[in-house]
């Protein structure tokens, strides 16, 4: 006997198409015009960010940095689809979330001036802090869901990851523990086609990596990465459903630029593969949609970025004014002071190592 | 040819690969991106993709699978991005590559190198920057290795592979392109299990290795002493004999690294030091360490490692005894 023991497939969605066109089939009811002005702003100031961060890079007043230019719609979607009290866990890139979801700016900088205080504040607004080695916060989205759960409480845990990050094992193994514990855990895949210089395809012979979500039993879906709406729409979507179990969502996205400040794409990628992206640009197709319902113009998006880039210059230098004090690094080791660090840091103080 | 260490790592492999077609390499960005330091720059053309393989992120099955390749007769040398994301790999080194040879009496054994960039000092990112020799070198089963230059670099490398055993090599970052050196074109090998004197002298001696080797040397340079310099080159298997006979000559011992002060490499040499010279001693051991705890964010990392001032505080207290 031979018959089919399972049969699945994935979904794909987009609502706004490339030059700004909507499928009212699909359009989320909730979503004002004052939003996607709102949403629009947030890209455009993830966006400004980028630049300025990276010429800071470049003069040697950030360290290594990874930009997210390309990737706006996928992170403020996301994050303007999430309700106050749900919870950020971001791996590295996440920093247009972060923002969009109200981290003071300073943080941002001292974070990648290389200071954990750019940490401190991320709690503030439900977010864990910048996660370093890829996927290995899958697992924490996973415990914080249960915890969710367990108290009862209607807050949905949001945990984004990268299309490398997929191949790791702490992400099947989180996803596999949410779908066995029906957990309200979203995880968005930010498919950005490569992983440093590793491309898509030599990530996974999956046809999509939203069909991850199969193999845990839990629903997935794919979406335009570069289409806002539509990325607010299923992670809404997923939000309001999170009680009855976790999703996985696939947002097909592109890194334009450099993996980071310390990358040469050119190694790798053709121009070319670029070029086809800039068409489907985030950014233009939400400009394009507003300026067509008379909701934005050359005046306010001048008016935007020059207020944007007020705000960024204040950080900078409030970031930049900041003075390590090397004691934090003894001080929050544990919760108290061993004696044997105590002498530790007595000795590097006494002898004035720190220069 | 005189080059760097970067340099000197990609012509070991070159060379190696050249007479031994069971060697393979695996990890993330290694083919045509020539790894992010660029150490395996251009194996690719060379060797062709079946030779140089660029993985899924994912370290777990990059030490797992090498572990399964070099059992089956190749001899692979996976390269985990940075020490700090071994530790995802971590199961698969301490649970097999250490016990394969033991658990089957011989019968079955893990003839590999694992390369990895250790250790700071070059302002990276949170988990770039970990010297974490000490956790390998506690299992028994792995021999870890670390070059300090160039020379060492291609003939510690060149021996590792012809090694029968899983061996971490640990490359710091902060030396691979700091200088060049003089190297041979041809293969040559550094012995593993040996240790080097990079300087002789007679007031005392320091033990040290990695990052720690040019900024030891310096410092005693500056302050015009006469001590041997001991360059551990392997970490595990410990060279004990080298250190004993030094120690045994100027009766003070000084032990720097980067890695984190408590249960490190220093409190293993210190304890076989007192164990077999307790009486050959006119001073108390002294070692030096990053503070005891993690590797804070690059901020911070001035504050953290071991630097010129520390190590000459260190010797003055040492001589003062
Ligand atoms: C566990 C781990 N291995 C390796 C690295 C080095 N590394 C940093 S980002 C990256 C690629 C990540 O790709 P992806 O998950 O697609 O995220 P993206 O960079 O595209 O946002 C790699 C290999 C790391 N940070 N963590
Ligand atoms: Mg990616």
């Amino acid at each position: 006997m031979q018959n089919k023991a399972f049969e699945g497939s994935i979904d794909y969605f987009q609502v706004m198409d490339e030059n700004g066109a909507i499928d009212k089939s699909l359009y989320p009811q909730d979503l004002s015009d004052d939003r996607i002005v709102e949403m629009y702003k947030s890209m455009l100031f993830a966006r400004n960010l980028d630049a300025k961060t990276l010429s800071l890079q470049r003069q040697g007043r950030a360290d290594t940095f990874a930009p997210l230019v390309g990737e706006e719609a996928t992170q403020i979607g996301t994050a303007f689809a999430m309700r106050k009290d749900d919870i950020l866990v971001p791996n590295f890139r996440q920093h247009g979330a972060y923002l969009a979801r109200g981290l003071p700016l300073e943080s941002y900088f001292l974070y990648w001036k290389g200071y954990e205080e750019g940490n401190s504040k991320v709690k503030e607004i439900n977010a864990l802090p910048v996660i370093v080695p890829v996927g290995t916060q899958m697992p924490h989205a996973a415990g914080i869901a249960y915890a969710q759960k367990y108290r009862n409480k209607d807050v949905a845990v949001v945990a984004f990851v990268g299309d490398g990050g997929t191949s790791e094992g702490d992400f099947y193994e989180a996803i596999n523990f949410a779908g066995v514990n029906k957990l309200p855990m979203i995880s968005i895949i930010e498919n950005n086609q490569w992983a440093i210089s590793v491309p898509r395809n030599r990530q996974s012979a999956a046809q999509t990596l939203a069909q991850k979500a199969i193999a845990a039993g839990i629903k997935g879906v794919q979406v335009d990465g570069n289409d806002v709406i539509g990325v607010y729409k299923v992670v809404k979507d997923a939000i309001d459903h999170a009680r009855d179990g976790p999703t996985v969502i696939e947002c097909l996205t592109y890194r334009m630029s450099m993996h980071t400040t310390s990358d040469d794409p050119s190694k790798y990628r053709p121009e070319a593969d670029v070029d086809k992206w800039k068409a489907k640009d985030p950014l233009k197709r939400v400009g394009a949609y507003l300026r067509a319902k008379g909701l934005w113009d050359d005046a306010k998006e001048k008016q935007a970025t020059d207020e944007q880039m007020a705000r960024i210059d204040e950080a900078v230098a409030k970031a930049e004014a900041f003075k390590p004090d090397p004691k934090s690094m003894f001080e929050n080791v544990y919760s108290f002071i061993p004696e044997v660090l105590k002498e530790e840091e007595d000795d590097a103080v006494k002898s004035n190592f720190w220069m | 040819m005189n080059i760097n260490m970067v340099g000197a790592i990609n012509n070991a492999l070159d060379l190696a690969m050249r007479k031994d077609d069971s060697i393979v390499l695996l990890g993330e960005d290694i083919g045509k991106d020539g790894g992010v330091f660029r150490v395996t720059d251009g194996l690719l053309d060379k060797f062709g993709e079946n030779r140089v393989l660029d993985t899924p992120l994912a370290e777990s099955s990059i030490i797992g699978a090498s572990i399964g390749m070099a059992m089956a007769g190749l001899h692979p040398v996976p390269e985990i991005q940075f020490a700090g994301f071994m530790f995802l790999g971590f199961g698969q080194l301490i649970n097999h590559a250490a016990r394969f040879r033991s658990r089957t009496r011989g019968d079955l054994t893990v003839p590999m190198v694992v390369r990895t960039p250790v250790s700071g000092g070059v302002k990276t990112l949170e988990h770039h920057s970990e010297s974490p020799e000490a956790f390998y070198s506690h299992v028994g089963g792995l021999i870890v290795v670390e070059p300090s230059n160039p020379y060492d670099a291609k003939g510690l490398l060149t021996s590792a592979l012809k090694m029968n055993d899983p061996v971490l090599f640990l490359e710091p970052t902060k030396l691979y392109r700091l200088f060049k050196q003089d190297v041979p074109e041809e293969q040559y090998d550094v012995p593993i299990g040996k240790a080097n004197y990079v300087k002789k002298g007679d007031q005392f001696t320091v033990v040290t290795y990695g990052t720690m080797v040019p900024v030891v040397n310096k410092v005693v340079e500056d302050k015009k002493l006469s001590a041997d310099v001991i360059d551990l080159r392997t970490i595990n298997p410990l060279d004990e004999a080298t250190i004993l006979e030094s120690v045994k000559k100027t009766g003070k011992l000084l032990i720097v690294h980067e890695a984190v002060l408590s249960f490190g490499v220093g409190a293993e040499i210190a304890a076989r030091v007192a164990e077999k010279a307790m009486f050959d001693l006119s001073a108390p051991i002294i070692r030096v360490g990053s503070a005891s705890f993690p590797y804070p964010m690059p901020g911070y990392e001035n504050y953290y490692i071991p630097n010129e001032k520390k190590i000459s505080a260190a010797i003055d207290r040492l001589l003062s005894a």
